[in-house]
């Protein structure tokens, strides 16, 4: 056994609890669209999907089945190198974020120092996704979506970014581990509660969850930017969404909701109760709100969201300069 | 860390080729944002992993962003690409090249020597030798050159703004106004 040295064994701890932490975040997204459905039935009083397996368990199955056998077709006035690539950019974007995420002291892919402009940049080319996936689905409609995905993501990127200079003003960094860690005593959530509020509408416009899915709202654009798509490549940007909705929770967990921190119980269990609440609290808005006005939207997020993490940075910038 | 700062050198280099030479408009911003993060990853591999996130965030993330909008909005169809096609023949590109390649050979020719103080007259012009001049003795043109800008600015809000909707004249007010007149 002399070839299994320190650092490699080293290197296949540290490679393995990478594929563990992937391979959750691909499941998560999964099954949330299972649990999505069934909470939805709950809230709006009908039964949902109650009737593959014990109480619907197994209709996540039934879905993947159905989903990897349909025919997966590519129109024929399709731009072809584009259409493949948009719903690998959806999937794997979001998935590279949540590498920079610690779950506990000792799980986490990496500790880089810019570990939030890391997401940040990951966030922007997710954009391309639907860019790309409207432009060469060839579609009318497809075309729209992508048009109101790309200026609705556009605007609330800007302030989405800005929503979370207060933490790092707060934390004195850009590593999500080092955010956590100046979370111990007061949770962020307290002394930066605008910037939570608007982080959690910036997130929901950026993974385009009800009530910002404008880019594919059904009665108006019959789906919008995926109308063309079929089988695992519709797939992909439906579990794309999900994924998305595990990671922005999983955010604003670490961000203002102290990370693992908690009492008596263990650091995973806490993170994971944390990140459940949110998911619930995503599926609850969609079940809960109608969807408003595209020019509504947008004039929220410019003259509404902008200003406020505007005077919310400028306040945090103050204090922590009376203060310190 | 040297082959990363290679590898993404070389992927630059070749994705703005594409950029160039590539006939789909759509086709090339992608090449353009393949080179914009190989840059970024440049950036990395030279130890300023800030400067490589603010590339893509800013660079790939919002500005290309906007191109690609604008590109997808106009709807280029075949004459766009038989234009493309057009500009990329040997005769339209030769001349430029040639000259740029004098201009290349001297570029490198100048590196190679090392000698960068060799200059005709006087001594090299840094950066912030023209920052102290622009905002020491000609501070009052800079100024000149932002108030030029601010009345474009002005001029571009006034043309764009919205007008309210101008109502026909109904007979009786021009019949009101030829009376008056």
């Amino acid at each position: 056994m002399n070839w299994l040295s320190p650092t490699l064994v080293e290197a296949l701890i540290a490679m393995s609890k990478a594929l563990v932490i992937l391979l959750a975040a691909v499941l998560l997204g999964a099954v949330m669209t299972v649990v999505e459905r069934r909470l939805l039935g709950l809230w709006q009083d009908r039964h949902g999907p109650n009737r593959v397996g014990p109480f619907g368990s197994l209709q996540l199955v039934a879905d993947m089945i159905k989903i990897f056998f349909k025919e997966d077709w590519i129109p024929p006035f399709a731009d072809r190198p584009l259409f493949v690539l948009a719903p690998a950019i959806a999937m794997a974007s979001l998935l590279l974020s949540f590498m920079v995420i610690p779950i506990t002291p000792g799980w986490g892919v990496a500790d880089l120092h810019i570990g939030l402009l890391f997401f940040l940049a990951m966030a922007g080319i997710n954009v391309y996704a639907v860019l790309f996936g409207g432009w060469s689905s060839g579609n009318k409609y497809a075309l729209i979506g992508a048009m109101r995905a790309s200026a609705q993501t556009l605007s609330y990127e800007v302030f989405m970014g800005l929503s979370l200079m207060g933490v790092v003003a707060m934390a004195d960094s850009f590593n999500l581990r080092e955010i956590v860690n100046a979370q111990t005593t007061v949770w962020f959530v307290i002394p930066q509660f605008f910037g939570f509020c608007t982080f959690l509408i910036a997130g929901i416009a950026v993974t385009h969850r009800h009530p910002f899915d404008q880019p594919e709202a059904e009665q108006e654009l019959a789906d919008g930017y995926h109308i063309e798509y079929s089988s695992m490549k519709f797939g992909m940007f439906f579990i794309g969404e999900y994924v998305g909705m595990v990671l922005i929770s999983a955010l604003i967990v670490t961000l203002f909701f102290g990370g693992w921190h908690g009492p008596l119980l263990p650091p995973i269990v806490w993170f994971m109760l944390k990140t459940a609440v949110f998911l619930v609290l995503f599926v609850l808005l969609r079940a809960a709100l109608p969807r408003p006005r595209y020019d509504r939207v947008m004039s929220f997020g410019w003259k509404i969201c902008l200003p406020l993490t505007l005077i919310n940075l400028l306040v945090t910038g103050a204090v922590i300069l009376i203060v310190g | 860390m040297e082959i990363a700062f290679y590898l993404s050198g070389l992927v630059a280099v070749l994705a703005t080729l594409g950029v160039i030479s590539n006939t789909n408009p759509v086709h090339a911003l992608l090449y353009l944002i393949v080179s914009l993060i190989a840059v970024a990853l440049v950036f990395f591999s030279l130890g300023a992993p800030f400067a490589g996130a603010l590339e893509i965030i800013v660079y790939a993330g919002a500005i290309m962003v906007l191109f690609v909008f604008v590109v997808m909005m106009l709807n280029l169809g075949e004459a766009v690409v038989a234009q493309e096609r057009a500009w990329l023949r040997p005769r339209t590109w030769l001349g430029p090249a040639l000259l740029a390649g004098v201009l290349l050979v001297t570029l490198v020719g100048t590196l190679w020597r090392g000698d960068i103080g060799l200059v005709i007259e006087g001594e090299t012009l840094t950066a912030k030798a023209v920052g102290t001049l622009l905002f020491g003795p000609w501070l009052l043109i800079v100024e000149l050159a932002a108030i030029l800008l601010l009345a474009a600015l002005v001029t571009a809000s006034h043309v764009g703004r919205l007008r309210p909707p101008e109502k026909p004249p109904t007979d009786r007010e021009s019949g009101a106004r030829k009376e008056a007149s």
